[in-house]
């Protein structure tokens, strides 16, 4: 932790410095999880990309402000929530308060009710009628694989795509993730759930044909 | 997540594959979670599934900046005054 703070405040003085190579390198680490973020309040993926290069202008414009009170990070991803929103209301953008807010509100499955027993089953209740199988290690790695996950990823609602891009393709902790998207632990975990559900019933359903 | 029942049911069970993974089950919970694990074949395969669907979507790689964004963005960089 200690060591992380270090290196921020290097960076820093770099940036406050005008080093472009570490502007650039904070840019190619940040700027792909900025455009997902963003794509929760706005309704484009153009719209999107201009709503990060615009985070990226805040940013040097509060460079001399900032003051470490929160991690580098965390600060960026609130001034791109912040553009994000006045993005999405000057696009007259109802804003899916309820995604990131109360995600819990309407349930969803994890599996199919149709693949388990009836929950009033007499011996087996609630039981897989039909159980998953174990997937092929070739088939999983299989170019053609990634290309249905990534389809699979790019169909989830946008908050459950911020959610499960920043915690499994770039590998942030869920504090990261509920820092920059201002999350409860509760709401980060269903909607992390709701993503890595679907994507695994996407994968089966693409795996299990014969 | 508080579990209820005595037993989980594999459908009960599904749905706390994440908050287990997460390490957010009561211990109680977790030791009725890995008990129908260790009783149950389908939902072990399907732990298992979880776990590699993770692993996969981690192994895809990250959307890039179109060139001429990052170079707007250097642009912009350079223009910009230290304070």
């Amino acid at each position: 932790m200690a060591q992380a703070a270090a290196a921020e405040a290097q960076l820093l003085d770099r940036l406050r410095a005008g080093d472009e190579s570490a502007f650039r390198a904070l840019v190619r680490e940040y700027n792909p999880s900025l455009v997902r973020v963003a794509r929760i309040y706005v309704s484009t993926q153009a719209a999107a990309e201009e709503v990060a290069q615009e985070t990226w202008l805040g940013v040097l414009n509060g460079l001399s402000r900032f003051e470490g009170r929160s991690s580098l990070r965390t600060w960026i991803f609130r001034i791109l929530t912040n553009i994000a929103k006045t993005r999405a209301v000057r696009d007259g953008r109802t804003l899916p308060f309820s995604a990131l807010s109360d995600p819990g509100r309407v349930p969803e499955a994890a599996v199919d009710a149709d693949r388990f027993l009836d929950p009033e089953h007499p011996r087996w209740p609630g039981h897989w009628a039909l159980k998953p199988e174990a997937w092929p290690e070739d088939a999983l790695i299989a170019a053609e694989t990634r290309e249905r996950l990534a389809e699979a990823i790019e169909a989830l609602p946008a908050a459950q795509r911020a959610v499960i891009s920043l915690r499994d393709i770039e590998g942030w902790s869920s504090e990261e993730v509920r820092n920059a998207l201002d999350l409860s632990e509760t709401n980060q975990r269903v909607l992390l759930h709701r993503a890595r559900s679907k994507v695994r019933a996407a994968l089966e359903s693409y795996l299990d044909q014969p | 997540m508080t579990v209820d029942v005595e037993q989980l049911s594999c459908q009960e069970l599904v749905e706390l594959v994440t908050d287990y993974l997460e390490g957010a089950l009561s211990p109680a919970d977790t030791a009725r979670f890995e008990d129908h694990i260790g009783r149950c074949g389908g939902c072990t395969i399907y732990l298992e599934q979880m776990r590699r669907t993770i692993e996969v979507v981690g192994q895809l790689s990250v959307d890039a900046l179109t060139p001429d964004a990052e170079r707007d963005l250097l642009e912009a960089f350079r223009g910009w005054r230290p304070a």
